[in-house]
């Protein structure tokens, strides 16, 4: 939203440009506005009885279409996926994956938070019905959730090979899908630490984040729990994705002690961007995906992992409880991760690519993208990534007050 | 003509349903969720078993943000007072065949985005901006300080956003003073400032009113200026508590509680300041 411009026309533009100029606007940024629409979430949960105990009552999976009906529906965030640099209304790749599997593709760009979308399905869901879609792309914890509610349908990995065979090895293992058996990653990126170096020298770990007097005044925070706390957690030698209450309390502290001294400045959306850009803040913890845009412009700034390690989140593909397509939907999966569909996608959003070989496709297209390092990164800095722990709903709640009381309420 | 009597009922129906689905509604909801068990949650279901605790926390817990809601809202209202006023003063009196280019400007703002507007607030405001650096070399700011992420960049965003709010009010009741009227008042050896004070002023109270009205109300429940200029400690409106409560912490009871106790504080503060302010000429 801060960064709609007048396009300069596209054929003009190198390859690369395109790719910076073509995702100026990201599926995170999506959320900033989601403020608005958050209403929509509540009015449709209001009203409404408890979901956990209709759940034991959802009628069995709808038996599967697949064979007779070749069609397929996607519920994806905008602007997640390659488009036609001549009409953004065509999609290359989906286009192809009609072509090969002769699977006529529904795409639908109706994810724009991972709550307001919980509240369109959910009654569906409860309810044992089909909501119309056959993959639908959440984030980790609204992942974890579909999984504890059991509103997600198995996958047949048989079906699924790629996924098997290319899938990074840091994102096999969430604790909330340990085998992936629920979930396919879409696409992943960081949080971790960024700077910008015209205005200080290299920042290099949360402590000098929270505590380096030349910082004062000049540090954000994302005010997505997750990534902030994650990385706080992991500064304290804590893993993420398994942590105490006590522990949560500590990084609490933590961060409460570096806003009470007014080193952090605020805690915001991916808005710290511009200000990150203009200087009005020194370093921050960013998301790779905002921080890869803002490279385009200035190269000094830099995105850091930290030792201690950094967050890795993912959007996720999952079949909804129902579904009348997953056997469609599981062929989508398996193409998406074949290394050479993947590198497409990845030439156009700036998000860690969670397929393996991609890069090496990517470097026939490109070699600028695949040696990008947020979007390929080595297994070294993907060993340090962690992947937040997938919280009961009770837990999130307590999380959520605790975080929310430190961003001053 | 006794047939005719359905119709005021007609014409009331489209504004009556109107409001019956896109206010009622959403208000019947809120006010049952404001009663919810609050240990339910999106997932497992609410429980409706009239918790007015809901209000007694939600106001124990957050009536800073409240006080300061209430304050910033306040502060701006009044500097939009004392900028706008001069200002519909010109262009209703004094303006000329300018009237229309000007009242063009003042509504000009709104083609672009509310959110647009604020952020380019922080480029202004920017650390490494000229207008701070200004601030800094004259001493009003020390070395290193800053505007953004205090409450004054808040206040000043609010006074910005809302000023064309009170802007036409003021002007639609200004232009409304009949010239003669101020000559009458030179006339009878009155000097300008008795002329305006006792002849303009009175007259354009309506708009004082209604422009006082539509900044503070909008104002007070704002979570964009404070989300965008503001920093952490001293600047969370109630807007963004309620924003949260919403969106992140899934706390559904306590924000419709909070929702519901900010429309009751405005009603109130609103009411008593009509009373006092008179609104005859109003309606």
């Amino acid at each position: 939203m801060s960064e709609e411009k007048n396009l300069p026309p596209v054929e003009s533009l190198t390859p690369e440009m395109r790719k910076v100029i073509s995702s100026q606007v990201t599926r995170r940024g999506v959320i900033t506005g989601a403020g608005a629409v958050g209403l929509a979430a509540f009015l449709a949960a209001c009203g409404t009885k408890g979901a956990a105990d209709t759940q034991s009552s959802a009628a069995p999976a709808t038996a599967d279409q697949s064979d007779s009906d070749k069609t397929l529906n996607v519920s994806n965030w905008p602007l997640y996926v390659d488009v036609d640099e001549n009409d953004e209304s065509i999609r290359p790749s989906v286009v192809a994956f009609t072509a090969a599997t002769g699977i006529k593709v529904a795409y639908t760009e109706d994810v724009s938070d991972n709550n307001v979308f919980f509240g369109k399905v959910r009654n569906q869901l409860a309810a044992g019905q089909d909501t119309g879609r056959d993959i639908m792309v959440l984030t980790d914890w609204m992942a974890a959730k579909m999984i504890r509610l059991g509103w997600v349908q198995k996958l047949d990995k048989a079906n699924i090979p790629n996924v098997e065979a290319h899938l990074r090895a840091a994102l096999k293992t969430p604790s909330w899908d340990p085998t992936r058996d629920y979930s396919a990653p879409w696409q992943s990126g960081f949080g971790g630490i960024a700077y910008n170096g015209d205005v200080t020298k290299p920042v290099m770990s949360i402590d000098e984040l929270f505590t380096r007097p030349d910082l004062k005044g000049k540090v954000t925070c994302l005010s997505e729990m997750r990534d902030t706390m994650g990385l706080v957690l992991l500064s304290m030698g804590k893993d993420p994705a398994v942590f105490n209450q006590g522990d949560f309390d500590a990084a609490i502290e933590k961060i409460q002690k570096a806003v009470d001294s007014g080193q952090i400045r605020k805690f915001t959306g991916n808005e710290y961007a511009p200000d990150l850009a203009k200087g009005n803040i020194a370093a921050c913890v960013a998301w790779s995906g905002d921080v890869i845009q803002l490279q385009a412009k200035n190269d000094k700034i830099k995105y850091v992992i930290p030792e201690a390690g950094a967050m890795l989140w993912s959007d996720n593909m999952q079949v909804p409880k129902a579904a009348k397509h997953q056997k469609n939907a599981e062929a989508w999966i398996n193409y998406y991760y074949d290394p050479k569909v993947a590198a497409q996608v990845a030439a156009y959003v700036n998000y860690i690519c969670p397929v393996d070989g991609a890069q090496e496709e990517a470097a026939k297209i490109d070699p600028d993208l695949a040696s990008n390092s947020l979007i390929f990164p080595d297994a070294a800095t993907l060993a340090k990534a962690h992947i937040f722990a997938g919280l009961d709903e009770a837990t999130e709640k307590s999380c959520q007050d605790a975080y929310a009381k430190v961003m001053g309420g | 003509m006794t047939s005719k009597k359905w119709v005021p009922y007609l014409l009331l129906a489209p504004g009556a349903l109107w409001l019956a689905l896109f206010f009622l509604t959403p208000m019947f909801n809120l006010g049952a969720t404001s009663l919810y068990d609050p240990s339910g949650s999106l997932e497992t279901g609410y429980v409706m078993n009239g918790h007015v605790g809901n209000y007694v926390d939600a106001l124990s817990e957050y009536w800073p943000q409240f006080l300061r809601s209430f304050t910033f809202a306040a502060i701006a209202t009044v500097l939009a007072l004392i900028i706008a006023y001069p200002l519909a003063y010109a262009i209703a009196l004094k303006s000329g065949q300018w009237k229309n280019i000007l009242l063009i400007l003042v509504i000009a703002p709104f083609f672009t985005s509310f959110l647009l507007r604020t952020l380019a607030w922080t480029a202004i405001l920017g650390d490494n901006s000229s207008f701070v650096h200004f601030l800094q070399n004259i001493h009003i700011l020390p070395e290193g300080g800053r505007i953004l992420a205090t409450p004054f960049a808040v206040v000043m965003g609010l006074t910005y956003n809302f000023l064309p709010f009170m802007t036409l009010p003021l002007f639609t009741s200004l232009e409304k003073v009949d010239p003669r009227l101020i000559e009458a008042a030179g006339d009878l050896y009155s000097k300008p400032f008795n002329g305006f004070h006792r002849v303009v002023l009175p007259l354009s109270m309506p708009g004082v009113v209604a422009g006082t009205l539509l900044t503070f109300i909008p104002a007070s429940g704002d979570y964009i200026n404070a989300q965008l200029l503001g920093g952490i400690k001293d600047t969370t409106m109630i807007g963004n508590v309620i924003d949260r409560a919403f969106l992140e912490r899934g706390a559904y009871p306590t924000a419709a509680a909070l929702s519901f106790l900010l429309m009751a504080a405005i009603v109130i503060l609103v009411a008593s300041y009509v009373k006092r302010a008179g609104t005859d000429e109003l309606v």
